[in-house]
């Protein structure tokens, strides 16, 4: 469970976040929109703190790990995150890539992070392309492995910052099946994106964030069928 | 003609076994430059994580590091090394020499690792960190592999304009190439042959360190894409 109260982060004179309160429940997914520049990709890294909030608390599983003192890199660990422009590891292999955390922070042995690895690919579909480096593969397939590279972690959220918006069309979807299988497996998941069609199908809730707050939020249908904010209906009838 | 610039040939680089200066010439050149590019790596690679960190300190340590040396000649600092620094240190001159173009190339050196480093993308850093890599771990195993590629043109000029500074040494009395040059110059007042022997024979050493580091970087390349 992530628990964020009164969070405010500014990069210089320009305040990002304005005080957010938001609290996510284990196996919820949760699907952040909102037009760009409104602060949703700067909430969720503060979410696993690559970016640091100037105020407020980030809490995760009751421990306040914006406080100082805390190891952040333990935290990261059970905190997956997905990138827009995926960001794999050019100079290692698909494998490398997938075992490179799990054995270098002695969480599995080498042949267990092989194993991992293996079945992760399987559940991704790109088991052939194990040996691969990065640069052989295309959007849709890079993503699949950073989405397994993540959990090969075996984490208990996942946070996706956009990642379909580098993709070619034709690619989304694979990416959008492998997000959905792993929202049906009960993951938690906080995914900022702006496929609609995906938050109204596997989301649990969506937020809608403007100007650096959370302006509404509710079920898929609610938010989709009945905003009730006017620059909620004024963003979505430019994106549906 | 041609038996005059034999006899010349003969009296610059045979008569008195001068062949003998001219090959210890070499031979300080290349321990001078071995051992002071091997300085100036370690040197260099801890002044740009100085230069790197986060903490104020380190980074004036770097940046006042980088200052001087840039902003003084090699030769100045070559001849205070030897005469101020290690006066009363009796230390073999190759090597107070090499220690001297260590601590010079080691400013720039940290500059090329720095820019090396910076140029590794932003999210290469996030994505390590984000899977719970500390920020050492993150270096070395994601982003040092990554910028070493980048790093190694601007290094190979950098080893290049070492090897030639190197002829500065006879400035403190230790016999190079270019000294040794001086020595037959001076003997035999001949300066056409000597001083075109001494080019020739830098511009040989050169080719074959440009040869062999453009062989090792092709094969760093050729791994590096795959």
């Amino acid at each position: 469970m992530i628990q964020v109260e009164d969070l405010h982060k500014s990069f210089g004179d320009n305040e990002v976040l304005k005080g957010i309160n938001e609290t996510i429940h284990d196996g919820e997914v949760v699907v952040v929109i909102g037009p760009s520049g409104s602060g949703k990709s700067t909430f969720l890294r503060c979410l696993n703190l690559l970016e640091t909030p100037n105020k407020g608390k980030v809490i995760v599983d009751g421990e306040q790990i914006n406080a100082p003192g805390v190891d952040v890199n333990k935290v990261r660990q059970k905190m997956g995150m997905v990138f827009q422009h995926f960001n794999l590891f050019p100079h290692l292999t698909v494998m490398e890539n997938i075992t490179l955390a799990p054995t270098m922070l002695g969480k599995m042995t080498k042949e267990e992070a092989l194993e991992k690895g293996k079945s992760l690919l399987t559940t991704v579909g790109l088991l052939e392309k194990a040996d691969a480096y990065p640069s052989q593969l295309s959007g849709g397939q890079k993503q699949r492995i950073a989405i397994a590279r993540s959990l090969a972690m075996e984490p208990e959220i996942m946070l996706f910052d956009e990642p379909t918006s580098a993709l070619d069309p034709e690619m989304v979807g694979e990416v959008l099946d492998v997000m959905k299988s792993l929202a049906e497996s009960g993951m938690t998941m906080v995914v900022v994106t702006h496929e609609m069609g995906f938050a109204r199908e596997v989301g649990s809730r969506v937020l809608f964030m403007d100007d650096g707050e959370i302006l509404e939020q509710a079920v898929p249908e609610e938010l989709f069928g009945n905003p009730k904010e006017e620059r909620t209906r004024q963003f979505l009838s430019k994106v549906l | 003609m041609n038996s005059e610039f034999a006899h010349t040939f003969y009296k610059c680089f045979i008569k008195d076994d001068r062949y003998k200066l001219i090959l210890g010439g070499i031979r300080i050149t290349i321990e001078v430059s071995l051992l002071a590019i091997l300085l100036g790596l370690v040197i260099g690679f801890l002044i740009a994580l100085c230069n790197l960190s986060k903490k104020k300190g380190l980074n004036a340590i770097g940046k006042v590091y980088t200052d001087i040396i840039r902003g003084t000649p090699s030769v100045t600092q070559l001849m205070i090394i030897y005469f101020v620094i290690f006066a009363s240190i009796d230390w073999p001159k190759w090597i107070i020499c090499s220690i001297a173009f260590g601590i010079n190339s080691g400013a720039y050196v940290s500059e090329i690792i720095r820019a090396g480093i910076l140029s590794v993308d932003k999210g290469q850093t996030e994505a390590g960190r984000s899977l719970g890599l500390n920020a050492k771990q993150t270096m070395w195993k994601i982003i040092v592999p990554q910028a070493v590629t980048n790093i190694f043109p601007a290094m190979c000029n950098e080893f290049i304009t070492l090897v030639k500074e190197t002829a500065i040494v006879g400035y403190v009395g230790l016999v190079d190439i270019q000294k040794a040059g001086d020595f037959i110059k001076s003997a035999t007042y001949v300066a056409f042959m000597p001083l075109i022997g001494t080019a020739v024979i830098y511009f040989v050493m050169i080719k074959i360190l440009t040869i062999f580091l453009g062989k090792l970087e092709e094969r760093m390349r050729r791994s590096a894409q795959r």
